[in-house]
């Protein structure tokens, strides 16, 4: 329900660090901003599943006949090994970079040709590749993923140049944004074993270090059919998809996938603190809460109770944290809460602000925290409850507008293992939730010692010897 | 059910596309009216989804603001929201959030105004509209909280101006528009925000968000007669304009060529490259739209990207864009890469520019352009955020009814000397600005 926009530059205020955050757990191959809404009181979806194992959704959308086509990998940097961090992301660029038949560079030139875009995107669980265009082109489409799914050309050459550019995201998304460093920092210290701790993009000495072989094992590994999920909405109909899916994908053959690692994090025995360095003006605070993750919507209440609190906290300019800290007390420049609670790898709450001139980010941890034990003491209440619910049902409604949006949220969550059909019954399941389950979750889960918090201490611009760039790749 | 109004729309839009021209009238149904006070309002019908996009926009944008007074029409717009008719800020905001709505606000160079989303039933679109005639008609620009945003915005500059990307920006806009209100920083700089007073804002508002000069875009579930309410409600009681309204100076050509280098610790060198550009309504806008899909607009397919990044890793993205305003916005290149790098990067960008500019482009890269550019037409108009965002242009800029329509032959139109002779008009290589910004020290010894 976090609906998060990359930020118009023209935009001088700091606001919602939180929402900024959640874009460096997907990565895209180029700069696209989809808002990640909740979805509808949908249209059906149809379920197909081909000999392979592979697994094909569609939603008709006739409103303009246009398509969007997306294909999911269950692989992403969960699943990756420390020394090779980041081989996910590296593999999602080389997949455009051909195929016998198809050439270097040549897939996007034909979408382009077709009058479509395509591009890609790599997260914390999933790789996932799409194209939008005109409904008649939709074979093209489909014909070329089948096509890189089996037929993939892992170069040196490439992969070498490739790794330069996906170095230069690192230094543009983390390395030069003190926001970035900040959350990185967070995760990998509010966990120390579970692989959730890895930045999706890699640590820079994987990826200085990664070999093409890195690559050709992970495609060797995951890309296969039964790990692979086909999503489609748009102007077509199910049956045309299926028929479609089995044409091209149909003739790859499905292969053992490696076990999968099962990690779970050991339980947090007392605070975590880090201090990040970096050129700013202002300092800031990020804190996370170990919080439960979605796993079985019909049994579990206690995400959705979280979900309405963040809803609480933050869903709106006169929520709670805005209301008290920012327009209030004034102790905030800004102040937000997100929940991350759908994945394969651990749920996380987390808690962001900015102190205002000649406040401090100790005096603002112990608001933010009092905002919480407030809602712990007293609850919250049902106008609160209410406004949090309509907004969850209005924004169902429109998420309708965005075909890449329905596509993203049926591919998101059958590649964790939860059903599209969450897409509606969360909406029912957030109605549910009552303002005594909302101030249980508060009493249960925000406690110190399952607290990490990270701290920017702002440095000048001048003051700081600058990091020397590195010094040349291996091939 | 099936509901294939939008396609159909669509669906005719195509047809007449591929018919030949001298269709009597527009296929595309954008209903056009005068609202009794003399607003303008553009209302798009579609009933597939339960919902409504509406907007009022103003020539009241930061192109508006003094260099003493930077600042003024961003705070203005900004305030809006923050108390009015009653309400406050806190009410405004949860009473928006009660009905599921969400109230946002638009803004740029040339224009500001307040936009809103809302469910259709009236139930939920009544209260919402409520709140935005308030916000239109009723602001109260109190002066507690225009002290707190005030302190707040002041913060936000120091932090940005931290920011080897704000900093390239600022560098960039000043330089390509000396002594022009484009050169100004929208967001205003720390002294002029410090002065901004609220008889400023009132008086801006005053002079600005005029009756007669609002656009009003409406899209989607409501009948022709709920879009005329509804328009009639958001502007009835506009400000009357008391003098001549505001015009945005006029933009000269740089004299010469400028190279402006501003250290920075950050890893990465931000480059920024350009010139101004052109108006909206230049009569080579078509022929650069398509000539800069070629050099640095179309994604993976561009020549920038191309030579930059897939042939040298030199950089994750670089782009080029034309952004045509009321007077003649910027034309840029933009990229980032490793401090090291910098000058590198920066000779293949003007490599790769100049051979553009001297040969034009292929045949065979103008009927790419064009085969994406046609083919991908439906994509442009296929939800109803879209549609409203051109609603929103086609009004303030006065462009045609039948923009859409003729979208497509007016692509199909462009030749490569088109193209060349547009590129040559405009584009001037011996007068760029050249802003480089961070990438540490390998980076500085180097230029």
């Amino acid at each position: 329900m976090l609906q998060c926009q990359r930020k118009s530059p023209k935009v001088a205020d700091s606001s919602m660090r939180v929402c900024a955050l959640l874009w460096f757990i997907v990565l895209a191959v180029n700069g696209f901003a989809p808002a990640l809404a909740a979805a509808a009181a949908s249209p059906p979806v149809h379920e197909y599943r081909l000999d392979n194992g592979m697994r094909v959704f569609v939603r008709e959308d006739h409103r303009a006949p246009v398509v969007v086509s997306m294909v999911w990998y269950v692989v992403g940097s969960v699943d990756e090994l420390n020394g090779t961090t980041g081989v996910s992301h590296a593999l999602e660029h080389m997949m455009f970079k051909g195929t016998e038949r198809i050439p270097n560079g040549e897939f996007s030139r034909r979408i382009a040709r077709a009058g479509g875009r395509d591009n890609a995107f790599t997260s914390r669980d999933y790789t996932a590749y799409f194209q939008t265009l005109h409904r008649d082109h939709l074979p093209l489409a489909l014909e070329m993923e089948a096509d890189r799914m089996a037929n993939l050309i892992l170069s040196k050459d490439e992969f070498g140049k490739e790794l330069r550019v996906v170095m230069e995201e690192r230094r543009w998304r983390t390395d030069d944004r003190p926001d970035s460093l900040m959350y990185e920092g967070l995760m990998a210290t509010a966990l120390l074993s579970h692989p959730y701790r890895q930045p999706v993009i890699g640590w820079m000495n994987d990826l200085k270090n990664m070999q093409v072989e890195d690559a050709r094992n992970w495609y060797r590994q995951w890309y296969a059919p039964n790990n692979a999920i086909l999503v489609v909405v748009g102007d077509v109909g199910g049956e045309e998809v299926h028929e479609l899916a089995r044409k091209y994908f149909g003739g790859i053959a499905a292969r053992e996938l490696p076990a999968r690692g099962k990690f779970a994090e050991s339980e947090q025995r007392g605070p975590r603190r880090i201090t990040i360095k970096a050129p700013s003006e202002l300092p800031s605070l990020l804190m996370a809460y170990r919080v439960p993750k979605l796993e079985d919507p019909e049994k579990d209440w206690e995400p959705f109770a979280l979900d309405v609190l963040e809803g609480v906290l933050d869903g709106h300019d006169g929520a709670r944290l805005q209301a008290a800290l920012v327009r209030g007390s004034r102790l905030a420049a800004a102040a937000g809460a997100g929940y991350q609670g759908v994945g394969r790898g651990p749920g996380t709450f987390l808690l962001s602000a900015t102190p205002s001139e000649g406040k401090t980010v100790e005096e603002l941890e112990q608001a933010l925290k009092a905002e919480v034990r407030r809602i712990a003491a007293e609850g919250v209440r049902e106008d609160e409850l209410a406004r949090v619910k309509a907004q969850v049902v209005a924004a169902q409604v429109y998420a309708r507008d965005s075909m890449f949006a329905q596509a993203r949220q049926i591919g998101s969550l059958e590649a964790i293992g939860l059903s599209h059909r969450l897409i509606d019954r969360q909406v029912e399941r957030l109605r549910e939730v009552t303002a005594e389950q909302v101030q249980q979750v508060a009493q249960r889960y925000f406690n110190d010692d399952a607290l990490t918090v990270a701290v920017l201490r702002p440095q000048p611009l001048s003051g700081k010897r600058p990091p020397s760039p590195p010094s040349g790749l291996r091939h | 059910m099936r509901d294939r109004a939008l396609n159909a729309l669509v669906a005719a839009l195509l047809t007449v596309l591929t018919l030949a021209s001298g269709s009597a009238h527009a296929l595309l149904p954008i209903q056009d009216w005068k609202t009794s006070s003399g607003a303008r309002v553009l209302f798009v019908e579609n009933h597939d989804l339960p919902m409504l996009d509406v907007s009022v926009d103003f020539p009241a944008g930061s192109g508006f603001d003094t260099k003493e007074k930077a600042g003024r029409a961003a705070f203005t717009q900004r305030l809006l929201r923050l108390g009015a008719g009653g309400l406050s800020e806190n009410e405004i905001s949860r009473r928006i959030a009660d009905v599921g709505a969400q109230l946002g606000g638009r803004f740029d160079s040339d224009r500001a105004g307040v936009n809103l989303r809302t469910l259709s039933n009236p139930a939920e679109r009544e209260p919402a509209l409520e709140v935005m005639a308030k916000v239109l008609l009723e602001p109260e620009f109190p002066e507690d909280v225009l002290a707190r945003e005030r302190l707040r915005a002041i913060a936000g500059l120091k932090e940005a101006d931290t920011k080897p990307d704000t900093l390239a920006n600022r560098a960039f806009s000043r330089a390509v528009f000396p002594d022009h209100p484009y050169g100004l920083r929208a967001s205003g700089e720390v002294a002029t925000v410090r002065g901004l007073a609220r008889e400023d804002l009132i008086g801006f508002y005053r002079s600005h968000y005029l009756a007669t000069r609002a656009v009003v875009a409406i899209m989607g579930d409501a009948t022709r007669g709920e879009a005329e309410q509804i328009a009639e409600r958001l502007t009835a009681g506009l400000p009357r304009a008391a003098s001549e309204p505001d015009r945005i100076p006029k933009v000269d050509d740089l004299a010469r060529a400028a190279d402006i280098d501003i250290a920075h610790p950050a890893s990465q060198a931000h480059i920024l490259i350009g010139a101004p550009g052109i108006r909206r309504t230049d009569p080579d806008y078509f022929a650069l739209f398509v000539g800069n899909y070629i050099l640095g607009g179309g994604g993976f397919e561009s020549r920038l990207t191309d030579e930059v990044r897939s042939k040298r890793g030199l950089a994750y993205s670089v782009y080029s864009y034309f952004m045509p305003l009321e007077r003649r916005g910027p034309f840029r290149i933009g990229l980032q890469t490793r401090g090291d790098q910098a000058k590198a990067a920066i000779e293949v960008v003007m490599r790769t520019l100049r051979e553009f500019l001297g040969n034009g482009p292929t045949e065979q890269e103008l009927e790419d352009a064009k085969m994406n550019l046609i083919g991908g037409f439906p994509l442009r108009i296929d939800s109803n955020r879209k549609i409203h965002e051109y609603l929103a242009v086609i009004g303030f800029y006065d462009l045609p009814l039948s923009y859409l329509e003729d979208f497509v032959p007016n692509i199909r139109k462009v030749d490569v000397a088109a193209i060349k002779a547009a590129f040559a008009r405009h584009v001037h290589p011996s007068k760029l600005v050249t802003v480089v910004v961070g990438g540490g020290v390998a980076a500085a010894a180097q230029r």
